[in-house]
């Protein structure tokens, strides 16, 4: 028996499938907690929907619809439509979510839909780089070298030939009225972007980098130092963006080389003990750099 | 219309699949340690993290977590500032 | 009917609504489709552009922008958002509505599947066209019967009285089965022609079909909540679609015993029993199957055939999905041939309806069964087809199917 009872105080409830140390399940429930009990949920189908609504039970504490892969966005506006004739649109958050794969590939035209129509729905993007639930593809998220499952590294390849699709400035773009960037490396700062996210009225979009165990190679217990450190390499900035302004998280000290963040991935392996590896760290080194130089992470 | 199996599923019932099994090692809290920081709460990806409402001899509200549920990821162990977590083998 | 051939072109406007007497209006087939879902009041209507289509969203967008139309009007960027945007809405607890065809309800079909396996009372409007390539605007109905399967109610309208009748229909079988609705009107012939039509009143609407009150505890609602949309894995999936597939299958009782509802209220019926519609088939010989409006072409050569004395008939098939088959065969089985006009085709195979008929039949008559394919792409169908179609069920010894007024 245990002596201390579990308050069960999360509104996503224990008992879901996520990996163990899973990066997206623990930014997920810090996301809604911070939204709140009067939300409306609309996810797309991934690792965040399997592993919590296996019927007929479910993980989630709000009214919680999933239809599929690349809509969650377009649900969330008929959500919110309902709402209006409700009179309800303005006491309830409709949060739209997703992975990557639904928001950068496959679901990307419906959210520009949504921004356009400057629809008042949080849209909230848990990257992991890679299509996590259909066993870890390249996805437009990608990032330049990762060996994924459909970017595997051999004589004639280095991995990922791509460099990641940029969401954070295509959402801006769209003049999202709030846009941000974290990971899962610092959790706070993602409670207090969802709320500051809410005091705006009108398109949001966050995307939190969130460590996937398997797919990325890293122990169980690393989600949160691999957030810290794709920050802290520069290799994944983490901002805001309202009022026409950008606010950085500053790198604490000078920044991390990005054979610190890199060499603790399996999918980054093959760029160690080789020429041509050393070659490929190079251009993401120049990544890095490039952003702490945009981005004035410094 | 009501449907023989309906579509429509009830809020936070996964809490009948207890997760706990998956365990091959258990956290274990040294409540003297613990400054209740509420790290281990955040970063728990079960949400099993939680204060216990009792203070340790320096007054302070000590954490404790859900074994039921835990799988043994050792996040919080990682993470908690002062280590007063640390993973020991969970032999059941 | 009689204005079938008045169909194609009053092209001014100003005659749009014309006064015919006390209750009967002069209105364009979308026109009429949008008077009707502007009296159902949904409340949330999505909207993108695809001829022949395009009127009714339009004039959708008229009544919302004077302040007619009550709705929540969203112009979306594809019909894939449209549909999960009313996807959406209807899962929030509201009755919604968009129209669409062709590649709009094709580039939908992923949605489509969802809304059924979901159970929500989307009602949609197709407004039949043919499919590329290679592309074509025109009328036929390969769009709609390539989702057959999709686990929509599929319903067809010969003329724009049908249409707006079948639409209230509609409304009344998705709110109380749970299951998504689809009228289908053929594109231009109904959609762009002028007949003269019965609007009903509002009251009468009221009275037939109330305001939708989806129960406590099956929509988004943050005072009940509940997960919609949940992974069903080889334990619950199979008992989830058979529940689907009984449901559509059994829906034919209550089209029926709504439609009745619907005389008492309407005063008039949609074909006999809101499932089929059989025209002087007592004693033909020849039975003649078809959907939507070449039914109207095929009523007036039967009339002319039987001057001369040849015992043709018409069953025209209202529901196609549910499939009624007792309805169906109950009126085919005493024919010696049955020949199955469709204007769609199962590549590989032959006409949708025609198979579907042959199904419906095994072991129940002994007549020739043949599919006819007529009017892809907007081809005119005319009455010398049709009695061409008969003249070859006679003569053709083979089974196979045949395209009629195909020149090659």
């Amino acid at each position: 028996m245990q002596k201390y009872k579990n308050p069960n105080q999360h509104l996503i409830a224990p008992g879901h499938t996520a990996c163990p140390g899973c990066g997206q399940l623990m930014s997920a429930r810090l996301v809604l907690d911070a939204c709140g009990s009067k939300t409306i949920i609309a996810n797309a189908t991934g690792c965040l929907e399997v592993t919590t609504t296996k019927y007929p039970t479910s993980s989630w504490k709000v009214p919680w619809v999933h239809s599929l892969f690349e809509n969650p966005s377009a649900v969330a506006s008929g959500i919110l439509a309902a709402l209006k004739q409700k009179g309800l649109d303005k006491e309830i958050t409709v949060l739209a979510q997703g992975g990557d794969g639904s928001t950068f590939d496959i679901g990307f035209g419906l959210i520009s839909g949504m921004w356009e129509r400057k629809e008042n729905i949080l849209y909230v993007c848990y990257n992991t780089e890679v299509y996590s639930n259909t066993g870890y593809q390249a996805s437009g998220a990608t990032p330049l070298d990762a060996n994924t499952t459909t970017t595997p590294p051999d004589k004639k390849s280095m991995g990922n030939a791509f460099i990641r699709k940029n969401m954070g400035e295509i959402a801006i773009a769209h003049g999202c009225v709030y846009v941000a960037q974290t990971t899962c490396g610092y959790p706070a700062d993602i409670i207090n972007k969802v709320k500051k996210a809410l005091t705006f009225t009108g398109p949001k979009y966050l995307e939190i980098l969130t460590t996937c165990i398997p797919g990325w190679g890293v122990e169980n217990e690393m989600a949160v130092q691999m957030g810290k450190l794709a920050h802290k390499t520069g290799i994944y900035p983490v901002f805001e963006y309202y009022d026409d302004e950008y606010h950085v998280m500053k790198i604490p000290g000078e920044p991390l080389k990005v054979d610190e963040y890199l060499k603790l991935h399996k999918r980054f392996k093959h760029l160690f003990g080789n020429e041509r590896g050393k070659e490929a760290i190079k251009q993401i080194q120049n990544i890095a750099d490039k952003n702490i130089e945009k981005y004035n992470l410094k | 219309m009501k449907l023989k199996y309906p579509l429509e599923v009830n809020p936070g019932t996964t809490i009948t699949n207890k997760t706990g099994g998956w365990r091959t090692q258990k956290p274990i809290v040294d409540h003297e340690i613990c400054i209740g920081c509420d790290v281990c709460r955040k970063v728990c990806p079960e949400g099993v993290c939680f204060p216990t409402g009792e203070k340790n001899s320096k007054g302070r509200i000590f954490y404790d977590r859900d074994l039921d549920f835990c799988k043994g990821c050792g996040l919080c162990a990682k993470e908690c500032p002062v280590s007063a977590i640390r993973m020991e083998n969970d032999f059941k | 009917m009689i204005l079938n051939k008045l169909e194609y072109r009053i092209k001014n406007t100003e005659y749009r609504i014309m006064k015919l007497d006390n209750s009967k209006q002069f209105l364009e087939g979308s026109h009429a489709v949008a008077e009707i879902i502007k009296l159902i009041k949904p409340a949330v209507v999505a909207a993108y552009p695809i001829t022949p289509q395009t009127h009714i969203v339009e004039d959708l967008a008229k009544m919302k922008a004077s302040g007619e139309g009550g709705f929540e009007y969203i112009n979306t960027e594809s019909e894939f958002a449209a549909a999960s945007l009313l996807l959406g809405a209807s899962a929030t607890g509201v009755r919604t509505y968009t129209a669409t065809c062709s590649q709009g309800l094709l580039l939908m079909t992923e949605v489509l599947f969802n809304i059924a396996g979901m159970r929500l009372p989307v009602v949609i409007t197709c407004a039949n066209r043919a499919v590329s390539a290679p592309i074509n605007i025109w009328n036929d109905q390969q769009d709609a019967v390539t989702i057959r399967d999709a686990g929509w109610l599929m319903l067809y309208g010969e003329t724009n009285q049908e249409i707006i009748d079948l639409h209230l229909l509609a409304y009344k079988l998705a709110e109380t089965l749970r299951l998504p609705v689809m009228v289908n009107m053929d594109g231009f012939v109904l959609t762009h022609t002028y007949e003269p039509v019965l609007m009903p009143g509002q009251e009468q609407i009221n009275k037939f079909l109330p305001p939708y009150k989806p129960a406590i505890g099956t929509y988004l609602d943050v005072k009940n909540p509940v997960t919609l949309g949940s992974l069903a894995t080889p334990d619950s999936y199979m008992e989830i679609r058979k529940q689907l597939a009984q449901d559509i299958y059994l829906s034919s009782d209550l089209i029926k015993k709504y439609h009745t509802d619907f005389k008492k209220v309407f005063g008039r019926s949609i074909g006999d029993n809101g499932l089929v519609e059989e025209y002087k088939t007592k004693d033909a010989e020849v039975i003649l199957v078809a959907m939507g409006s070449v039914c109207g072409t095929i009523k007036d050569a039967i009339d002319e055939m039987r001057e001369r004395k040849q015992k043709v008939g018409l069953l025209k098939i209202i529901s196609f999905r549910p499939f009624a088959d007792e309805e169906v065969i109950k009126h085919l089985a005493k024919a010696k041939y049955i020949a199955v006009v469709d204007k769609s085709i199962s590549l590989g195979s032959e006409g949708v309806l025609a198979t579907e008929i042959k199904r419906a039949a095994y072991n129940q008559t002994k007549a020739k069964i043949q599919s006819f394919i007529v009017g892809l792409g907007g081809r005119d169908v005319t009455k010398e087809m049709i009695e061409q179609i008969i003249f070859d069920i006679k003569k053709d010894k083979t089974n196979k199917m045949h395209f009629i007024s195909c020149t090659d």
